[in-house]
């Protein structure tokens, strides 16, 4: 068989643990084959392999590509053995996936052979929307086979009766391993998971995935880390037909800049007419809100096109699911909330705008299409500029390569254990040395020292700081034998009511409002009624950038903001033409580190060019000429002079978080050395920085070197400075500060407080810094600063990299390389010190209101101009 | 006019009240040349440990910080007499937890100058063994000091309670920061303390002060107070 993008080049390098081929020297219960031969199947290799290693007790990993019966096999194990249910009844198997939606939807693809092969099971699901009484029904009488979420467990295994309820346990199935193992929320399932196993020791761990850059991670994470090598068994499926991978072609030239990817719009359209059911993917909401609309513009043949993204109303994302399952659809538009395995529908086509910012990313995209193992799925790219082109192209050739690009092991978050130790005090006492060696057998926590645990536990007892003036208020208490216990049961009651690692953004509900005010004259008839109905939620600091009367696109419709009342925009519908689209950031996933890599790669090899279209080729070359090709190793930096203002623009390609750290890092340091910076703008592939200094003329002068300026010890004191008031870092720290359970989201009967009462974790944050830099929570944040929003980690390994490697082109005017970023400038965000500015800004158009109106109110005139 | 010069860098942001000119310092304090009288607001000492009680460990350095910030301005302005304007401290049982250092470190601000301790709702009744003159109301010359803003006009009025902030919308993006609210010859002051919310100035609440009036936001930067009008300013 021809060797496709899904094949794994990952399987000559790892130890391949098949038991044996094509299921030979076990025969499935004569029900089963039976029950396979009715359905025109047999049963596949890999599914048999499974079957045997959990039967012989070896907890397994399986790797199979979408549309290969992946959870028939991940269950399968469990239904032979239950095939004859023992006398007394108790759970059995655990399910476990990171989706609400496809708890219910594996429910109901289980109900099917369960049915059919007349077995006696009970099968449930319990997830957030489970009643309370069914909730407790199941804790008392528990089904054969439970499916649930990461917090659930988290719920479960902290509640008094955990033990009791997981003693008979004998698989857990974790579908979509690879979409938790690396988060937060896998770290909490991971602590989660070692207490079952301390629970149940017999348990067996089954663990499901799609393709990854590393299995032995996830081998390590299914398996009790302790001893050397501990790792479950592998098992990789057959890969599937390869893919048609393709990259649109359009008429148009393709922009210089932007991400509305317009100009493929038309192309876009004639293959969602031509195809059965398209998912288009695309990187933000707002794209996909802008990319729906524009479709529609078009729509002559009323193709049913709608729309899916985790802004909208549940009801409303249902409706949509729904309509795929039943056939009633030409075409959903979409963000990452359809990335996971949900099965809805006889998709034969996907379509990728914009950039798929990793090969992984793609992969699993690409994997929508077509669930049926043997017929190839079809994919076609559809880059929005031309810096996205180079990267689809190096996304092709990787996905064709079958190389992968998941996000790497990383340690388990300490605000997580905060939370996991203070639900093991409300389980039942522990002694601190077992619950030591507990949460270091999970993988994540291998690591783990003991004084960081201890910190930890002195988090969750009374907040851990060095000084000790709340250990009267503890919330865990030592008792005379050394154990640990909950202080009482209404510090067990808010912790069940803040479990979990999803701390959402700050959302207002959207609600849809009738009147509102007249466009002409902007006068509201009458006072705004509250009664219309939520048709979804929207990011505060989306709708913070608007004023009343602004509109915006929201669920393909254009709203006209009405007003904030509470938690609640309210807007009404409106016939204006072109809506204030939000600013396009170019998407909240960076590219990752492979992929920059390929794409440095591409443009250093002309001879690689052929591959692409004509004017990007011809992009390339002129950059060639007038200024120079960014190597595969260096760092280009040019240096131009444009208006009255000079340019410093850099090419690292090492993602959007990571240049807005170096930019605000980079223009503090010229601050400091009197270069007069002003501004800069960074996308995923390049930051300018502008300047009153001619920085050009004093390198040639030799009166500055980039490699200074550019030096690794950036990352010291001018980090540590720039991090006392980062509105990223303050980010980071609230939802450490939620996680660990510092800030509570919910208590019992606790009053709704107004916003004076409310404590803002800036303000925790500032005081914390300033007394006890090396809290514990600190640590936390620092920890996720260096991976999260701020990328500091990818900009550390860029600059020593480049270390005695900047090439420097001194030109007289802008590169055609710096064109694109140079028209993203203006588009750009606040951080930290520019919020200053932006006071500055409305300080001054007080001073020309002053100017422009000497009759204006006496005392605003003396405020600035005292006498 | 500004006779014991403090060290600033920057022109001082005035702010007028009943003829009186007070100079808005960005750290959220007003001070009076002429009468070397420096006034905070709402310093709600303890308010840390008063979570702590509830289960919410809030750094147990609040009171520190809030006087540190409070001791570097009585460095530099000098004041004769500092007015902290009610509720300085977060309950009735603040004074108890207390750390002896920080009890300590109010009792060295204290020293050679006069202090006034003006009543609030969260401090009726000030802590026991604490220097300085516990009062009601203050009135110097046309300007009276009290804790809660009386409805209704009331020219020369410095007050605190409400804790304002103001949200300022830019092209950009918007920043909500603590601010003085000035206008019919009245100012509501910022919150001094750390850990005090603030309360935006759209508010309802400012209405019976302000009624329909003019009134600007004095917003804290960085370095500077910013005067915005009213109008610029966003509800949260």
């Amino acid at each position: 068989m021809r060797r496709g993008w899904l094949s794994s080049p990952l399987a000559g390098k790892l130890r391949l643990v098949r038991i044996h081929s094509a299921g030979s020297g076990f025969a499935l219960p004569p029900r089963f084959s039976a029950w396979f031969a009715t359905r025109g199947w047999s049963a596949r290799p890999h599914q048999l392999d499974l079957l045997r290693c959990v039967r012989a007790g070896t907890s397994a990993l399986l790797i199979a590509p979408t549309g290969a019966g992946k959870t028939l096999a991940g269950f399968l194990p469990t239904l032979v053995d239950l095939e004859h249910p023992p006398n007394r009844r108790a759970l059995h198997t655990l399910y476990i996936s990171p989706l609400k939606a496809l708890a219910v939807d594996v429910k109901r693809n289980l109900e099917t052979p369960i049915a059919q092969m007349g077995l006696e099971l009970r099968v449930e699901t319990r997830t957030g929307d489970t009643p309370a009484s069914k909730r407790a029904r199941q804790r008392r009488d528990p089904p054969d086979i439970l499916l649930t979420t990461p917090e659930q467990l988290a719920l479960l295994v902290a509640s008094a009766d955990a033990r009791h309820l997981f003693a008979s346990l004998r698989h857990v199935v974790f579908d979509e391993l690879h979409a938790i193992a690396g988060s937060k929320r896998g770290d909490l399932l991971s602590l989660g998971f070692a207490r079952l196993r301390q629970i149940a020791p017999g348990l067996t761990a089954i663990g499901l995935s799609a393709t990854v850059r590393d299995p032995d991670e996830l081998r390590r994470w299914l398996a009790p880390q302790g001893r050397p090598g501990a790792a479950a068994a592998l098992i990789l499926a057959e890969p599937g037909a390869p893919a048609e991978l393709s990259i649109l072609e359009t008429k148009e030239d393709l922009p210089w800049a932007g991400h509305s990817a317009r100009h493929a719009l038309g192309a876009v359209y004639a293959k969602i007419k031509a195809a059965r059911l398209t998912l288009v993917f695309v990187n933000t909401r707002a794209q996909a809100e802008f990319i729906f609309q524009e479709l529609w513009r078009r729509n002559d043949d009323g193709l049913a096109i709608a729309l899916h993204h985790g802004s909208l109303d549940v009801a409303q994302r249902r409706r949509v699911e729904e309509a795929m399952a039943s056939g009633g659809l030409k075409a959903v538009v979409c963000t990452s909330t359809l990335d996971l395995g949900v099965d809805w529908g006889d998709v034969d086509l996907v379509i990728n705008i914009g950039a798929p910012k990793g090969a992984s990313r793609l992969a699993q995209r690409i994997g929508r299409a077509n669930h049926r193992l043997d017929e190839p799925s079809r994919a076609i790219l559809a880059p929005a500029n031309r810096f996205e082109m180079l990267e689809c192209r190096a996304a092709v050739d990787a996905a064709r390569e079958g190389a992968q690009d998941t996000s790497e092991a990383r340690a388990g978050a300490l605000d997580v254990l905060c939370q996991h130790i203070l639900g093991m005090a409300c389980a039942e006492p522990f002694d601190p040395d077992a619950l030591f060696a507990e949460v270091a057998s999970a993988a994540p926590y291998a690591q783990l020292t003991r004084e960081n645990f201890e910190a930890a536990l002195n988090f969750a007892a009374t907040g851990g700081y060095a000084l000790k003036t709340y250990e009267r208020f503890a919330k865990i208490k030592r008792m005379k034998d050394g154990r640990w216990r909950v202080a009482n049961g209404r510090v067990a009651q808010s912790y069940r009511m803040n479990i979990g690692t999803i701390v959402e953004a700050d959302m207002l509900k959207v609600r849809l409002v009738r009147g509102g005010a007249n466009p002409a004259t902007g006068v509201s008839p009458r006072p705004l009624g509250r009664g219309g109905r939520v048709v979804g939620q929207i990011e505060d600091s989306f709708i913070e950038m608007l004023a009343p009367k602004d509109t915006f696109l929201f669920g393909g419709e254009i709203l006209a903001l009405q007003g904030i009342v509470e938690n609640e925009a309210l807007v009404t519908r409106t016939h204006a033409e072109t809506p204030k689209i939000p600013s396009y950031a170019g998407g909240k996933f960076p590219l990752s580190t492979y992929l920059a890599m390929r794409v440095r790669r591409l443009l250093a090899d002309p001879r690689e060019w052929s591959a692409l279209p004509e004017e990007v080729a011809h992009w390339l070359e002129l950059q060639k000429q007038r200024s120079a090709l960014p190597g595969e190793d260096n760092l280009l930096v040019e240096t131009f002079p444009r208006g009255e203002r000079f340019y410093l623009a850099l090419y690292p390609f090492e993602g959007r978080l990571a240049h807005t750290t170096l930019g605000m890092l980079l223009t503090r340091r010229m601050e400091r050395a009197g270069l007069k910076p002003l501004g800069f703008v960074a996308n995923d592939y390049a930051l300018c920085v502008w300047s009153m200094t001619d920085i050009g003329a004093l390198c040639a002068k030799r009166l500055l070197r980039l490699d200074d300026l550019l030096g690794e010890d950036m990352l010291g004191d001018d980090l540590e400075e720039w991090l006392l008031d980062s509105s990223l870092m303050k980010r980071t720290f609230r939802n450490c500060a939620i996680i660990s359970g510092l800030i509570e989201r919910n208590f019992p009967g606790r009053e709704k407080s107004g916003r004076q009462v409310r404590i803002s974790t800036d303000l925790i944050y500032n005081v914390l810094l300033r007394h006890e830099p090396d809290h514990i929570l600190l640590r936390a944040a620092r920890a996720d600063a260096a991976t999260g929003l701020l990328d500091i980690e990818r900009l550390a390994q860029m600059l020593s990299r480049v270390q005695g490697k900047i090439l420097h082109v001194a030109l007289d005017r802008v590169s055609p390389l710096a064109t694109p970023v140079m028209l993203e400038i203006g588009r750009e965000s606040v951080y930290g010190e520019a919020q200053d500015a932006i006071l500055a800004e409305a300080a001054e158009t007080l001073v020309e209101e002053v100017m422009a109106e000497p009759a204006i109110g006496a005392s605003r005139g003396r405020a600035k101009g005292a006498p | 006019m500004f006779g014991a010069a403090p060290k600033l860098s920057r022109p001082p942001s005035m702010l007028r009240v009943a003829d009186a000119d007070f100079i808005a310092d960005p750290a959220g304090a007003l001070f009076w040349p002429e009468e070397r009288l420096l006034i905070v607001a709402d310093l709600h000492f303890e308010k840390g440990s008063a979570f702590a009680a509830r289960g919410a460990f809030l750094p147990p350095y609040d009171t520190a910080a809030t006087l540190k910030a409070l001791a570097r301005l009585i460095g530099a302005y000098q004041p004769r007499r500092v007015v902290a304007l009610g509720d300085s401290f977060h309950d009735s049982l603040a004074g108890e937890r207390l750390h002896p250092q920080d009890r300590a470190m109010i009792g060295s601000l204290q020293q050679g100058r006069e202090w006034i301790w003006i009543a609030g709702n969260h401090d009726r009744d000030l802590p026991g063994g604490l220097e300085g003159d516990a009062q009601e109301e203050l009135a110097i010359g046309a300007v009276i000091f009290r804790h809660e803003p009386r409805a209704g006009s009331s020219l020369g009025e410095i007050a605190g309670h409400l804790h304002p902030v103001a949200k300022v919308a830019g092209r950009a993006g918007s920043v909500r920061r603590r601010c003085f609210v000035s206008g019919g010859g009245r100012c509501v002051m910022p919150a001094f303390g750390a850990y005090a919310g603030g309360l935006n100035l759209c508010d309802p609440a400012f209405e019976p002060l302000f009624g329909g009036r003019d009134r600007l936001a004095h917003v804290m930067g960085r370095d500077e107070v910013y005067a915005v009008p009213h109008r610029r300013c966003a509800p949260d």
